[in-house]
């Protein structure tokens, strides 16, 4: 069908409706809800319909709080509401970025947020699952055991932190869960013992079809490690030195089974008895000495209190 | 090396003598070539402004004088989107710097980039009739910097020219990347009175333009410019936007309403060696290099966020553009060494002429026919050296090039703290991986036909680095063009139906 030719004269009156979310929409990325976890653990509600829509778990965004100079930041998406259209990130404080976004308060805008990037996690019906969450890692295992338990499994979830006030989601995990094991480094709450303890026994005894982590690299490498000798299928889920995120800088290169694979567009997650943990945890070194400056530093600018051993 | 103003001053008295003469061809090519005016190489080497800083006026004439106007006219042929370079340079030569560009104008759309960045020597002016009768290809008429010129009166005369758009069509087309490809794709629909959005995946428009090509070699103001233009010819550009994850691109026409999608996606995953120590710390792409530098500005280390490698020895592997680029970003981030390591003679590096010249002026040291072995370590597994295997010439190989042997126990280490690799790039899986029916090669670039650019999937098309694997800004402009008119001819069939 012809449509009606109409007059040129300003162009922009000839601009074509946008379809999706229009640019024009301020809401985007704007943060809805805040809550601190801990000292230096915060969750944020973001309004995001686009990757609320498109995500699914395991997937990470890359956000960016400042266009001209600001650094790009991968962060897990902790769960999502596409009918409210925003996503839930949770994150600890640990560069710039980090600190800068912490400071934020509802009403602001986020000025850049890219996703949901990498694969999704392979959720379906294994049977037994154990979902290993270590400090602020629990936050992406959430929407991975909610889907493992929707998908009919019967999930068993491990808690790890250092001390009991870096514990996070328990009340939510303890929702999804069949089965819930908390443990601490200081014995400050539930067991005193390091995750892969516990991890043991239920390899032992439970004899699960599969076993998922997420936290800190050595902690991975660990879980990884316990599972090993009953040929247990582990995943883990990698977070690396990443700038774009979208498969062109080769930053997030790791080692999978002797191969050099990319975590923004091979993973996030990988058989964690294939990754190469020590290379992988040595390349998070590159700008460590930067790290340790910014942390410290923003600190002093935001005037907030420095743990030592943050 | 002589001044700016030294070569102003050169050329005036050349075009006074010039003046009203009718000139005969031996006269025009006994005109002497023009210098281009640069920074000189100690001072900028501690900043990243533009090293080329541009002909004068006068210059831009006398260079111009130089073009025989002989009638077979080469250089259109060697021209990826056959400018009409003759008609061109005469306006130029005239000093009608405006009706020059015009010309221009008519075949590309990126003139001021293109004139900076552009492998003049191996297209335009490889065939130039005045370089074969001198024969020497680097006195042919610069073609380039002509056009550079041009294209820097006009923005700086602040009366850009925008094109004319014809009446709404009401026909969308979805436009995935913001690079050559894309940004001239979309420029060609949107005259067409087509609604057009460009999907950035990016926080900013631009593609390989912006995270890519230097500032000191492409000034990022220029590309802003470009950008600007065509947001006030009234294409919308979507930041933050990555088609296949953000959106699936069958999405975009089964559900958003689009009723064509160009992808102008571009270059992928960075190639590494695969040797030994290449994940040691100290080892990165080019690609990340140059966008940590930028388009995350990590250079300005007071205002920027983002971290960069400080590093004092440097070996860039590789010969093309990117790694010269690399190699200049290192001297200026402080390196006080860095060697450009290539396989093959400096006659088979793919890199401009000029920035080659300009990379050795700048210090950067080449080691020709010379590959890496192995990457060693310290006891911190940061990089210590590089282990280097020597070649030689042998017979010519399927591209005509003759073929670097290995000498056999050669290998010796070169001390250096930083390794960047820069190889080339292998193809971004997310679009083939998240579009189902979308035929790739089994290097994972797209599958296009020739003519039209049209992909295996209905109403989509494609060009630029995700089809042609690496290639040009040029190249990518003329397939973002031949796209544009498939498929403004493919809407006008749809609505005539």
């Amino acid at each position: 069908m012809l449509q009606p030719l109409t007059s040129t004269g300003d162009m922009r009156k000839n601009r074509p409706k946008p379809c999706i979310t229009p640019l024009e929409d301020q809401s985007v990325n704007t943060i809805l809800e805040k809550q601190q976890l801990s000292q230096e653990v915060f969750r944020f509600i973001i309004e995001s319909p686009l990757i609320a829509r498109e995500r699914k778990p395991g997937q990470f965004i890359i956000l960016q709080l400042d266009t001209e100079y600001g650094e790009r930041v991968p962060l897990t998406i902790a769960d999502a509401d596409e009918h409210k259209g925003s996503i839930t990130i949770i994150f600890q404080t640990v560069g710039n970025t980090t600190h800068r976004l912490a400071a934020l308060e509802v009403g602001d805008k986020i000025e850049n947020v890219l996703g949901p990037l990498g694969h999704p996690t392979d959720i379906r019906k294994f049977g037994k699952v154990v979902c290993v969450g270590g400090g602020i890692g629990v936050a992406p295992m959430h929407p991975i055991a909610q889907a493992m338990k929707q998908a009919g499994n019967e999930v068993h979830i491990i808690i790890g932190a250092r001390t009991k006030e870096l514990i996070v989601m328990e009340e939510e995990m303890r929702a999804i869960a069949d089965e819930l094991t908390i443990c601490t480094d200081d014995g400050s709450f539930g067991r005193k013992a390091l995750v892969t303890e516990p991890l043991k026994e239920l390899c032992e005894q439970w004899k699960p079809d599969l076993v998922a982590v997420i936290g800190p690299p050595v902690m991975m490498k660990f879980c990884a490690e316990t599972t090993r000798p009953f040929g247990i299928k582990t995943i883990v889920s990698l977070n690396t030195i990443m700038v774009d995120g979208t498969g062109m800088c080769g930053g997030c290169r790791v080692t999978i089974g002797g191969e050099t694979k990319f975590v923004c567009v091979d993973g996030p997650e990988f058989d964690g008895h294939l990754v190469d943990f020590d290379n992988m945890m040595l390349r998070l070194g590159t700008y460590k000495n930067r790290e340790d400056q910014d942390h410290h530093r923003c600190h002093l600018d935001l005037q907030l209190e420095e743990k030592t051993n943050a | 090396m002589h001044d700016r103003s030294t070569l102003d001053a050169q050329a005036r008295a050349v075009l006074n003598e010039l003046k009203g003469a009718k000139l005969t061809v031996k006269q025009r090519a006994a005109i002497p070539s023009q210098e281009m005016p640069a920074q000189d190489p100690l001072q900028r080497i501690g900043n990243m402004n533009e090293v080329a800083t541009g002909y004068t006026e006068a210059q831009a004439r006398v260079e111009a004088a130089r073009c025989l106007q002989c009638k077979t006219a080469p250089c259109i042929k060697g021209c990826p989107v056959a400018i009409d370079i003759p008609r061109f340079v005469k306006y130029a030569e005239d000093g009608e710097f405006l009706q020059s560009l015009a010309v221009i104008k008519e075949s590309s759309l990126l003139p001021a980039i293109c004139g900076r960045v552009c492998p003049q020597e191996s297209q335009c002016q490889e065939t130039c009739t005045l370089g074969k009768m001198l024969k020497d290809v680097n006195k042919s008429v610069s073609i380039g910097r002509i056009e550079r010129y041009v294209a820097d009166f006009e923005r700086e005369s602040g009366e850009v020219s925008m094109p004319e758009t014809a009446p709404d069509t009401g026909k969308r087309i979805a436009v995935i990347g913001s690079g050559p490809a894309g940004i001239t794709a979309a420029a060609d629909l949107r005259k067409e009175g087509h609604g057009v959005t460009v999907f950035e995946a990016f926080h900013k428009p631009g593609g390989v333009m912006v995270y890519g090509i230097p500032e000191f070699r492409l000034p990022k103001a220029i590309v802003e410019s470009e950008i600007e233009n065509l947001k006030q010819m009234g294409v919308e550009i979507r930041t933050n936007f990555l088609v296949g994850m953000t959106r699936k691109l069958v999405d975009l026409i089964d559900q958003d309403g689009y009723d064509a999608v160009f992808i102008g996606s571009g270059a992928g995953l960075p190639k590494f060696m695969h040797i030994e120590g290449e994940n040691l710390i100290g080892v990165l792409s080019a690609n990340e290099y140059l966008t940590r530098s930028n388009l995350m500005k990590a250079y300005d280390t007071e205002h920027a966020q983002t971290p960069i490698i400080r590093s004092k020895v440097v070996a860039v592997l590789g010969g093309g553009n990117v790694a010269m680029d690399a190699a200049r970003t290192a001297v200026r981030l402080g390196a006080k060494k860095v060697y450009i390591v290539y396989r093959r003679t400096e006659q088979e590096m793919p890199a401009r002429v000029e920035e080659v010249a300009h990379a050795k002026e700048e210090g950067v040291e080449f080691l020709l026919l010379q590959s890496p072995s192995r990457i060693l370590g310290d006891e911190r597994q940061h990089v210590r050296a590089l282990e280097v295997l020597s070649y030689q010439l042998g017979e010519p190989d399927a591209s005509g090039r003759r073929r670097p042997i290995v000498i056999e126990g050669s290998e010796h280490e070169l001390p250096v703290d930083t390794v960047i690799v820069s190889i080339g790039n292998d193809s971004n899986p997310l679009l083939e991986r998240t579009t189902e029916g979308l035929a790739t090669n089994k290097w994972g670039n797209i599958i296009i036909n020739e003519e039209d650019c049209s992909t295996s999937l209905d109403r989509v098309y494609a060009g630029g680095d995700i089809v042609l694997g690496a290639a040009t800004v040029i190249l990518a402009m003329g397939q973002g063009r031949k796209a544009a008119a498939a498929i403004h001819e493919r809407l006008t069939r749809d609505q005539q139906s």
